[in-house]
């Protein structure tokens, strides 16, 4: 941590102005960042944050508003522009070349001449300096995600940067691969580089910021000592009114009766950037929450698909439903049968975007209206038969429509996603899985589709929260397993189970995973 | 600097000025051409858009045109909803009328016109064969239907060379590649109007379009099977998401768009020409690409869709033997209107904002 005597400035911005078509993403945004501060910038989904940091690292133009640097005016006109001014940048989605070694990928990026060996003799160096191990011979392809961000982060040093902005880098990382990272970018302030730190994680930006910067609507609200504050005047700042808590009861409607059981479940990638599930096991009783943490791209999205029906099952008893094998079942016989997917990507996976709600409401209620075997009837089904139940699920759910039956893209995230749940809940299933639900959404939705889930648990049906949000995995389940490159670990009572363990167990450890079990 | 912003909605007034503003720009476009190439540019523009509606068997005649284009393009119009390629029409309408016309070759001396819809039955099935080729290799082995079907064109306009060359070739034809003529039954008539005799070529074939465009209409906006289609094209994940079956969909899409264009092909040979020869098509399969898109896809669109090139086809006709303009000028207004339409499709979306260049 830097010792701050008189904060000298090293980047200022004034007035920076930002729309897209009627959208402002940045409304009049002054930021100023010292030399050697830990800068977090703060704000929930559509905030403004990203737009803000890309006009900083030159991939936006903003409309309106200057940036200085060591007081001085700068015009950023392209990323290779911020380079020479000092500006680095980690993104989110990392923009390495999987088929290139570490050291090809860091050779791309460079602005000066360098032989090959002198690259590898500076990785190498750096990478020793910093403790950010990574073998620059390397393929890209075969580093795992927490390696890659430091191949970004190396990426960056090499230019010698003074400022280094990071755009939500521990959303794709495990608990212990975040400490290590608050580590290194501790040290790297301390030595005078200054830093940029984007995220939505409260506790994060408490632990590691020096000052933090909240965004809302694109506006700055408010720039405040991190060390002086606390989360909850975060967050409800950040919001911008009271955060209720959640009602927390369902451990009492926990029941010994199984509702979904998966047996040794295989299942092998269908592309070459697919993830092969290994002998999944898995059981859900009602009235309990499972949760399925791990990071994202470990297999989760092909499970969801396998537990669906999207994809079927090799064999029919890998999947039961009450001890009847369903794993031929289609999703539409799943559905019949009680169970409801609630997919991660909302548009264009769970509701078609330029279609209204009463046509997203038919899209899985078509299967309820034709008269049995009456082909004629079964082919004059169509989505005007939607709007009764299209109009009570947005009555019953809170949903927020701009006009009567509204197309899906008119709703806002949380609005959409009320809505999907709300239409799986109406086919009142005994089994609800879900996937990230509450990815994207405000702070606000996002309690009320927690509560829901909750609340779920407690009428006694049986639910399953994939996610990679442990805070929420913790906050919800009753019971915890993690996933990891296509393998689920054995399921742990959440008092059994700590959010080391869990970090462990999303890292690929497998002497911990035996450790966790022993331990039961 | 010139800069697309999204709108919010999308324009309704640009939902209804944009296609009378760009026949308008075409229009204007084709005298600008017509002039520099020395040509009376006000003749011209009679010729091409105004002739073909001089004379009411000229009028009749446009139906006749468009026929096979709004039969072919409301199949077309079925793929496209579904995001399948069909570019292959042309040879699914030359394989339809092949089968249906060996068929009624092997049947010299019928004469009722019931046969027609045997043979309307058999060209259906001729074409969606012919259309199946490329639908399973997509779906099994995932190999580009535009490919396929595209190439499959020019298998197809060799074989009916080589069938009226050789295996069907008139022995009575002089050493010209023809088939014996139809059968009496399998002709389509022109209609007789009491008092006036025949409109031109106005046959009775052209009947088909009044139930072929009011059935699609309902298939696509009020069935569960179009409503499969609607989503397919949309949203591929969100279609598997509803448990709709997308190889069944791609399948049935291109059986039914390759069975219409055989169905087409049937009814202009059997009114028109009476017998196989080399050309049966003069490429009514690929002008129906232009004309489904021109019709935005739906049906009654595709109707005026089909009515429009028509009169724009049969003009340049005119204009070729009025004024020696080589007829390829239908393809030069098809191509300057289909650009002005895409244009005007594009600002429904997005509104234009002039900046300076920073």
């Amino acid at each position: 941590m830097a010792i701050k005597k008189e904060p000298e400035i090293l980047l200022k911005a004034s007035k920076i102005n930002k729309s897209f078509g009627n959208f402002i993403a940045n409304k009049d945004i002054d930021i100023s960042i010292a030399k050697g501060e830990i800068h977090a910038l703060l704000g929930e989904n559509g905030a403004g944050k990203s737009t803000l940091v890309k006009i900083f690292y030159g991939v936006l133009k903003p409309d309106t508003g200057t940036i200085e640097i060591n007081n001085s005016e700068v015009y950023i006109s392209s990323p290779n522009s911020a380079r020479k001014n000092g500006i680095g940048m980690v993104f989110q989605h990392f923009s390495l070349f999987p088929a290139l070694t570490v050291a090809e990928n860091i050779l791309i990026a460079l602005d000066k001449k360098i032989k090959f060996k002198d690259l590898i003799s500076e990785i190498s160096k750096l990478s020793k300096e910093w403790e950010l191990f990574v073998d620059p011979l390397k393929r890209v392809s075969e580093l795992s995600v927490g390696e890659q961000q430091r191949v970004e982060i190396i990426r960056c040093l090499m230019q010698n940067p003074k400022l280094l902005i990071m755009d939500e880098p521990t959303s794709v990382l495990t608990p212990q691969e975040i400490s290590n990272l608050f580590k290194i970018l501790k040290r790297l302030a301390s030595s005078g580089c200054s830093i940029l730190y984007i995220s939505h994680k409260l506790e994060e930006i408490i632990e590691l910021a020096d000052q933090v910067t909240i965004l809302k609507s694109g506006e700055s609200i408010a720039t405040i000592d991190a060390k002086k504050t606390n989360t909850k005047f975060l967050a409800e700042t950040m919001v911008g009114k009271e955060i209720t808590d959640l009602k927390k009861t369902n451990s009492i409607s926990v029941t010994k009766d199984t509702a979904l059981e998966l047996n040794g479940l295989n299942k092998d990638k269908e592309t070459d950037f697919g993830i092969s599930l290994k002998n999944i096991n898995l059981k859900v009783n009602y009235g309990e929450i499972l949760g399925v943490a791990g990071i994202a791209g470990n297999g989760q999205v092909e499970l969801m698909e396998i537990l669906s029906g999207e994809t079927l099952c090799e064999k029919d008893d890998q999947i039961l439903l009450e001890n009847k094998p369903v794993g031929f079942k289609s999703i539409t016989e799943r559905r019949q049968l009680g169970i409801e997917t609630i997919p991660e990507e909302r548009t264009l996976h769970a509701t078609v975007p330029n279609l209204t709600i009463a046509e997203n409401t038919f899209l899985t209620y078509f299967f309820k209206y034709p008269k049995a075997n009456d082909i004629i009837s079964n082919l004059l089904n169509n989505p005007h038969n939607s709007k009764i139940e299209s109009e009570k699920i947005i009555k019953d759910n809170d949903v927020r429509c701009p006009e009567t039956n509204p197309l899906a893209n008119q709703l806002s995230g949380g609005n959409l996603q009320k809505f999907i749940l709300g239409r799986s809940l109406a086919n009142n299933p005994k089994v609800a899985i879900f996937s990230q639900p509450t990815w994207g959404v405000d702070i606000g939705a996002a309690t009320s589709i927690r509560q829901k889930l909750l609340n779920l648990s407690n009428s006694g049906k049986a639910v399953i929260l994939i996610s990679q949000d442990l805070e929420e995995i913790f906050e919800l389940s009753d019971k915890i397993c993690v996933m990891n490159d296509g393998t689920l670990s054995k399921i742990l009572p959440v008092a059994q189970i700590t959010a080391e363990d869990v970090g462990l167990l999303m890292g690929g450890k497998l002497d911990a995973s035996n450790q966790v079990e022993t331990t039961e | 600097m010139i800069t697309f912003v999204p709108r919010d909605k999308v324009s309704k007034n640009w939902t209804i000025i944009g296609p009378i503003l760009s026949i308008f720009l075409t229009v204007f476009f084709g005298l600008l051409i017509f002039t520099f190439l020395g040509y009376n540019p006000l003749e011209t523009l009679y010729q091409v858009f105004l002739s073909p509606f001089s004379r009411i068997d000229r009028i009749s005649d446009i139906f006749v045109k468009a026929c096979p284009l709004v039969i072919v393009g409301t199949g077309l119009m079925l793929c496209f909803r579904a995001n399948v390629w069909n570019i292959g029409a042309e040879g699914q309408f030359i394989m339809g009328t092949l089968l249906a016309g060996s068929f009624a070759l092997l049947f010299p001396s019928v004469e009722t016109k019931f046969f027609i819809f045997i043979m309307i039955v058999i060209g259906f099935i001729g074409g969606a064969l012919w259309a199946f080729i490329p639908a399973i290799l997509k779906t099994k082995l995932n190999v580009n239907e535009i490919l396929v079907s595209l190439m499959l064109v020019y298998v197809a306009m060799l074989f009916i060379d080589f069938i009226v060359r050789g295996p069907l070739r008139d022995p009575m034809s002089f050493g010209f590649p023809l088939s014996k003529p139809y059968p009496d039954g399998a002709i389509i008539n022109k209609i007789p109007f009491p008092g006036i005799g025949y409109l031109g070529q106005l046959h009775y074939g052209i009947l088909i379009i009044l139930l072929l465009i009011p059935i699609s209409w309902l298939f696509v906006n009020k069935t569960l099977s179009g409503f499969k289609i609607n989503v397919l094209g949309s949203a591929p994940k969100a279609a598997k998401f509803a448990g709709f079956k997308q190889n069944t969909i791609t399948i049935t899409v291109l059986l039914l768009s390759g069975g219409l264009a055989g169905v087409a092909g049937v009814i202009e040979v059997s009114a028109n020409i009476g017998q196989l020869q080399p050309e049966v098509s003069f490429g009514y399969g690929f002008t129906a690409i232009i004309v489904a898109f021109l019709g935005r896809l739906n049906p009654i669109g595709i109707l005026f869709a089909g009515i429009i090139i028509a009169t724009v086809k049969l003009g340049a006709d005119n204009a070729q033997m009025s004024m020696g303009i080589p007829k390829v000028v239908t393809g030069l207004f098809e191509g300057i209107l289909l650009f002005f339409l895409l244009t005007g499709e594009t600002l429904q979306k997005y509104k234009i904002k002039w900046s300076k260049v920073t």
